[in-house]
């Protein structure tokens, strides 16, 4: 993110003939200029820095929410603990299987449906205001919602067999180990590819037009306009998007607290869903903080890995 | 890519070029049509069917699933279920809380993150660059990595009260006002967008304002605030939605019903039995206020939305 940043070079140096004066006014503008960042630094430092350092400091004591004494170091006893507990495998592996399905279905979901309202006919902002109502709509009314429909006796049940024509038996959605994630899956796509949708359509209108003009005299079709104009041409949106879906994937927390709370038999449990469970249920801090620390690097490294591969190859 | 505008202009210069017209008409085809709405009503049956349940009793519901009168408002038709919702919880008040929560954190929001932006873009001081990609540096970090160290650190947090014509400090923002705003002000991806924008007004009418003796604080808001009113629609935008949608926090961090916010308002309908009227009843109505603004704002949202890829 920092590479669109400029840091514009200083005029600091301007030749200035009334040097006494200049002076002066130098000195009210940095004066006024930390005023003016100083609000915004404070609430940064005390809500971001101080928590991310807690985040790591907390993990080697024995902090908890609420205790009479102050947390004592005890070294890497909340990272053992944390490496041979089943829970915590298992919510790995929820959430890595959360966003290994999530991440390229919505991504190329939402790619499609920018193509498909990246046209200009008549009507077609009817289209994607339809296709965004879910991103408006909050992801707990989405998961109430969508309880309701999983229900054995609901409408998605109801839906498929009357798609099918009374072939396919419905399923207990939310109560079976092997459907929960799935069905979660489906309805976090439904709720959040709009959102993409809308990246990749920011991405689609900065190809200029004479690139497809072009094409097209030398004979592209469809797919090699989309293959030789397109595809290079979103390779700034592609890696953005990769990145925040695969962040907003691997936090999942909402869905599962109101759809499953973990269940049934913790395989909906996520990290995030489990770092709750220690820090807020359970009141244990510095457990929580080594289960989010090992969140933060994960995250880390996807987008460091993401980076890379989609990194500038020129 | 560089800003906001940018994006606005591709926009601009993509719906003119000719040859995508031509290109595209080819889409305007019947199955072209059919396609898109199909895909329109997948995305939009369950928002229809929250709305038709929320005015059905719970029988009438469950009888209407088999056939399309379950996305219709036939039959017992009535708004029960909604008097039920305000029976049974203190719905105004979760409505006005986070009405509330959400104005005091855009409008807080608004303006520290633009003053830090326009120091940052448009006053030269030493330490810019050094507190710029500090800022920076806090985008790429998803909350819920210190959601819980913040939990704990917010409990420790001292605040003044008068208690009695006395001042007092007092520990721990838990269960209160406060914590559900103060920590969400200060934002780095306001602060950026607000630095894109203020980097395309020109800097010579700043000059001509301090040569008229003007303050910068005069030149802030007489002169560059009045000129961003897209930057600031988006950071409205971008920060109500979250403000409005928040769950996590809320959830631990207040206790008190008469606290509370709309979403963390949910549990209390999954703790009775369900009844499935009212739930649908409560859903629709925490969602009608986003949607009213959604479908009256909607070129200003999907606009901040996308504006929010550029960051890239």
């Amino acid at each position: 993110m920092t590479q669109q940043i400029t840091l514009a070079p200083s005029a600091r140096t301007e030749p200035n003939p009334d040097r006494g004066r200049a002076r002066r006014a130098r000195g009210s503008e940095v004066r006024a200029g930390r005023a003016f960042v100083a609000p915004a630094v404070v609430l940064l430092v005390v809500f971001f820095f101080v928590p991310v350092l807690l985040c790591f400091v907390l993990s080697f004591t024995n902090a908890r929410l609420v205790s009479p004494q102050g947390p004592q170091f005890v070294g890497l006893d909340n990272f053992t603990r944390l490496f041979s507990d089943p829970l915590f495998w298992k919510s790995l592996r929820n959430t890595v299987y959360f966003g290994a399905v999530v991440v390229p279905l919505q991504s190329g979901f939402a790619l499609v449906l920018a193509l498909l309202i990246n046209a200009r006919i008549r009507g077609i902002n009817v289209y994607r205001t339809v296709y965004f109502v879910p991103v408006v709509t909050s992801i707990v009314v989405v998961s109430i919602l969508w309880t309701f429909m999983y229900q054995p006796d609901g409408l998605v049940n109801h839906l498929l067999q009357a798609v099918s024509l009374n072939t396919v038996q419905g399923a207990d959605w939310l109560n079976n180990p092997s459907t929960a994630m799935p069905a979660i899956i489906a309805m976090s796509i439904w709720q959040a590819v709009g959102f993409h949708m809308v990246i990749w359509l920011a991405g689609l209108q900065t190809i200029p037009g004479d690139l497809y003009e072009a094409a097209e005299l030398d004979g592209a079709g469809t797919w090699h306009r989309f293959r030789y104009v397109t595809w290079p041409g979103l390779r700034a949106t592609r890696s953005f998007i990769l990145v925040t879906i695969t962040i907003a994937a691997l936090s999942l927390f909402a869905q599962i607290k109101i759809m499953t709370n973990g269940g049934p038999l913790d395989s909906t449990s996520t990290v995030v869903f489990q770092a709750v469970r220690a820090g807020y249920g359970q009141q244990q801090t510095a457990y929580a903080s080594a289960i989010s620390l090992v969140f933060f690097l994960i995250v880390l490294a996807v987008s460091l890995v993401q980076r890379f591969l989609t990194r500038d190859k020129d | 890519m560089a800003s906001v505008t940018t994006s606005r202009v591709g926009v601009r210069r993509a719906a003119s070029a000719p040859t995508r017209r031509r290109r595209d008409r080819a889409f305007g085809t019947f199955g072209g049509y059919l396609g898109r709405t199909v895909l329109a009503v997948f995305f939009l049956f369950p928002i229809v069917f929250m709305f038709v349940s929320s005015l059905k009793p719970d029988d009438q519901i469950f009888a209407d699933l088999s056939s399309l009168r379950a996305f219709l408002p036939v039959g017992h038709i009535s708004l029960d279920n909604y008097r039920d919702v305000f029976d049974r919880v203190p719905a105004w008040r979760f409505l006005a809380n986070s009405i509330g929560v959400s104005v005091l954190t855009v409008a807080l929001g608004v303006v520290v993150n633009s003053l830090a932006a326009f120091a940052l873009s448009r006053m030269q001081w030493r330490g810019r660059g050094v507190v710029l990609s500090g800022i920076i540096a806090t985008l790429v970090v998803p909350f819920e990595t210190f959601a819980l160290p913040l939990l704990w650190w917010v409990n420790k947090l001292p605040w003044l009260v008068v208690q009695n014509g006395q001042l007092l400090w007092t520990f721990g923002w838990l269960d209160t006002y406060r914590v559900q705003i103060i920590p969400f002000i200060a934002n780095a991806f306001s602060i950026y967008l607000y630095y894109s924008y203020f980097s395309t007004i020109p800097k010579e009418l700043d000059e001509a304002a301090r040569v008229d003796g003007a303050s910068w604080f005069r030149i802030y808001r007489s002169i560059v605030m009045p000129l961003s009113g897209p930057a600031t629609a988006t950071v409205a935008i971008l920060t109500f939605l979250p403000a409005w949608n928040q769950f996590l926090w809320p959830l631990m961090v207040v206790q008190s019903e008469d606290k509370r916010p709309v979403m963390v308002g949910v549990q209390y309908f999954f703790q009775l039995n369900v009844a499935w009227g009212p739930m649908m009843a409560y859903a629709a109505l925490i969602t009608i206020p986003v949607l009213a603004l959604f479908l009256s704002f909607q070129r200003a949202f999907i606009g901040s939305i996308a504006s929010s890829g550029v960051k890239g």
